[in-house]
């Protein structure tokens, strides 16, 4: 049951990224390219999206459970640091050039463009990149400490 | 460069379902619709359970575009205006991003945003403002 469920929140996610234009490159570049061939849609992808998840999670985060799971598995930090800014900064160069954000290459996968999987496996090769370096940094902490 | 066509309906309806995914997943299994999340707990798996529901998610969302050819008769469009050097490129740095920035477009941007969470408005400014940055320069800088 969990995996159905699961499978179909993936599915409909997929659809809706796939229905938006967030998986076209083009669209996405548009959208950030105010002083040239500017295409306001992912305005109306965010704005849905976020609308639609900020009344949903209000409904939902008010139960004391999930329907299957233990419990509610959410971030609790809310300070802001280095990694967080710097790495989102990051991100965004790395969008801006290539026109991919994850959320929208994901999904992209199952049309079989050859460009989606270039651009997937870049992004694997730096998440596991950024992973190791990550360890590599918190050990070195660690010896300090 | 590649001209798109303003697609404020179909984008809103996707929005919208967007958010139904991240709503439903919530609702059932208590997680954050995050695509950098959910593949990191792919790469690095924390027990069988944990590692399962993630597989699932992932294969919903790579059969997003067939349902959409079911419901439509078309595929979603890829135009990719950039070369394979970019997209290497793009990728590798948006791989180390969302890992240090835990999190992109759907964990902070929809998911954290919607949460009101402090981080996750301070990462989506971040990189909707970098992005834009980026853009601006190989467009109308480097004139690419």
């Amino acid at each position: 049951m969990r995996l159905i469920i699961s499978y179909l929140s993936g599915l409909i996610f997929g659809l809706g990224i796939s229905l938006s234009g967030m998986a076209n490159p083009a669209k996405v570049i548009n959208f950030f390219d105010v002083a040239g061939i500017w295409d306001p849609s992912l305005a109306f992808v965010m704005g849905g999206a976020v609308i639609v998840t900020f009344i949903g999670y209000r409904v939902v985060l008010k139960r004391p459970a999930p329907a299957l799971s233990d419990s509610f598995q959410l971030p609790t930090r809310r300070d802001l640091d280095l990694p967080l800014i710097g790495g989102s900064a990051v991100f965004g160069v790395g969008w801006g050039i290539a026109g991919f954000c994850p959320g929208g290459a994901l999904p992209a996968l199952g049309t079989g463009n050859i460009n989606v999987f270039i651009f997937t496996a870049a992004l694997l090769a730096g998440i596991v990149a950024a992973k190791i370096l990550q360890s590599t940094l918190f050990n070195r902490g660690q010896a300090k400490a | 460069m590649i001209e798109t066509v303003f697609t404020p309906l179909q984008s809103l309806t996707g929005g919208a379902l967007i958010g139904l995914g991240a709503v439903i997943l919530m609702a059932t299994m208590g997680r954050i619709m995050g695509a950098t999340g959910i593949l990191a707990g792919i790469l690095q798996p924390n027990g069988m359970s944990d590692w399962s529901w993630r597989v699932a998610v992932l294969l919903g969302m790579v059969t997003g575009p067939a349902l959409m050819q079911l419901l439509t008769g078309d595929l979603p469009e890829i135009q990719v205006p950039v070369s394979t050097l970019m997209l290497v490129i793009g990728g590798f740095l948006v791989g180390i991003g969302v890992t240090f920035g835990a999190g992109c477009t759907s964990g902070h941007g929809v998911c954290g945003m919607a949460r009101l969470s402090p981080r996750s408005i301070a990462a989506t400014i971040t990189f909707m403002i970098t992005t834009g940055i980026t853009v601006y320069v190989i467009r109308h800088v480097l004139g690419a």
